[in-house]
């Protein structure tokens, strides 16, 4: 039981460190490619090749130039994460109205106030979903991290199948299962929590 | 000699295979997927309430990693081809369910009316008015099922279901690039190519009067 919390421990860090440095990519370079609109086709198609490649092959590519283990695969978890959380950020930003915008330089605000007070909260929802869709990707690609020598819940899912042990694959399964439709809730409820209050819809 | 080449005089005939294994794997899931979810959409969109749960019920399959998955049915269902597309089949419903429900649901008030105006019944209204203006949104929803489900079909070769996964794993075991290459890029191949074709075919189902330049 111990060992199951220990993996799932693990197997959530390994996610989390993936998509925190995809953030940490992603997010300035949304930010840039809004300034840069035409750079933002380009860039975004380039992305786009990346993640039609399938999650097996990256692993694959990726053990085959940085070796095996868990750095390997926070590389792999990188790539995956990127799209999401980058395509959230040029869009989110993008829709601001520009009304708002010339309402704000209006007051006299510089590029950063306007970035800081009216864009990013604006868009924070739809950058937030774009997290929430790389946490629950980089959960699933994790599991077969196993697969380059990563720790995390795909072992006892893997050594399962291989040897026909119900009960193992069930002891890597559910908590995967389930860290992720947990993950994807409380992601999915801040984002609601976050939207500014005079955006909120009242009823749904 | 080299070894891209050597690779490709050996071992062309199970690239062919195994990519032909893939192509079924895929496109059978898909349209397994397509033909429940497409007329569940149109069920589920006159019916809010419903339409909440069994989205939320889809986008929660969604979520579940792909290994952890084919763990499940494993017991059930054993390993082979048959239980890799029961679980594609599943993952291929959510996009395509949502979009035909969202699809549907968005054809603007004023036509639906328009066409009540001009004696349509339900049936009528649904061919005729409905479906054509969805379309185009249901072929993104085939679209984005299709390129997710090509990539994890890959994973389906871990538990015996064949496709070009197989070469990607038999190349990390004897740690060769170039079998592993052997079936990355066509599987890549294959998910921008389905990619490319439907993001025309959306375009071409577009009524004329809404497409943009």
């Amino acid at each position: 039981m111990g060992q199951i919390l220990q993996l799932t421990l693990e197997h959530l860090w390994l996610s989390t460190a993936g998509v925190l440095v995809a953030g940490l990519v992603g997010v300035p370079l949304g930010i840039l490619l809004v300034r840069a609109r035409a750079l933002a086709g380009p860039v975004m198609s380039l992305v786009d090749v990346l993640q039609t490649i399938p999650s097996l092959a990256m692993l694959a590519l990726v053990m085959f130039f940085l070796g095996l283990g868990n750095n390997s695969l926070i590389a792999a978890l990188f790539v995956y994460a990127l799209l999401p959380i980058l395509r959230n950020t040029y869009t989110g930003l993008a829709g601001v109205s520009p009304d708002l915008l010339e309402a704000g330089k209006g007051m006299g605000m510089t590029g950063w106030q306007l970035l800081r007070q009216v864009q990013l909260p604006i868009a924070l929802p739809i950058i937030l979903a774009g997290f929430r869709v790389a946490m629950v990707t980089a959960i699933g690609i994790a599991t077969i991290g196993t697969l380059i020598g990563a720790g995390g819940l795909g072992e006892p899912i893997w050594r399962g199948i291989q040897l026909a042990n119900t009960l193992m694959i069930m002891t890597g399964a559910v908590p995967a299962a389930l860290l992720a439709i947990i993950t994807d809730v409380l992601l999915g409820g801040l984002e609601k929590a976050l939207v500014p209050r005079g955006l909120r819809a009242k009823n749904i | 000699m080299n070894p891209l080449l050597e690779l490709l005089t050996r071992s062309w005939a199970d690239i062919l295979v195994a990519t032909w294994q893939h192509v079924y794997l895929s496109l059978g899931s898909v349209a397994l997927g397509a033909l429940v979810a497409v007329p569940l959409g149109i069920w589920l969109s006159s019916r809010q309430n419903i339409a909440r749960v069994v989205l939320s019920i889809a986008g929660t399959i969604q979520t579940i990693p792909s290994l952890a998955f084919f763990g499940f049915t494993l017991p059930v269902l054993g390993i082979g081809v048959l239980p890799a597309m029961v679980v594609l089949f599943l993952y291929s419903l959510l996009p395509i369910l949502r979009n035909t429900y969202t699809g549907i649901r968005e054809v603007p008030g004023e036509l639906i009316e328009a066409g009540r105006g001009m004696g349509m019944n339900d049936r009528q209204l649904l061919f005729m008015v409905k479906l054509p203006m969805a379309l185009p949104v249901i072929m993104a929803g085939l679209r984005i099922s299709s390129v997710y489900i090509i990539s994890w079909a890959t994973i389906a070769a871990l538990i015996g279901a064949g496709g070009l996964g197989d070469l990607i794993w038999g190349g990390m075991n004897v740690y060769d690039i170039w079998l592993i290459l052997a079936g990355t890029i066509p599987a890549a191949l294959l998910a921008l190519l389905a990619g490319f074709t439907l993001g025309r075919l959306e375009k071409a189902v577009t009524p004329r009067g809404l497409r943009s330049t």
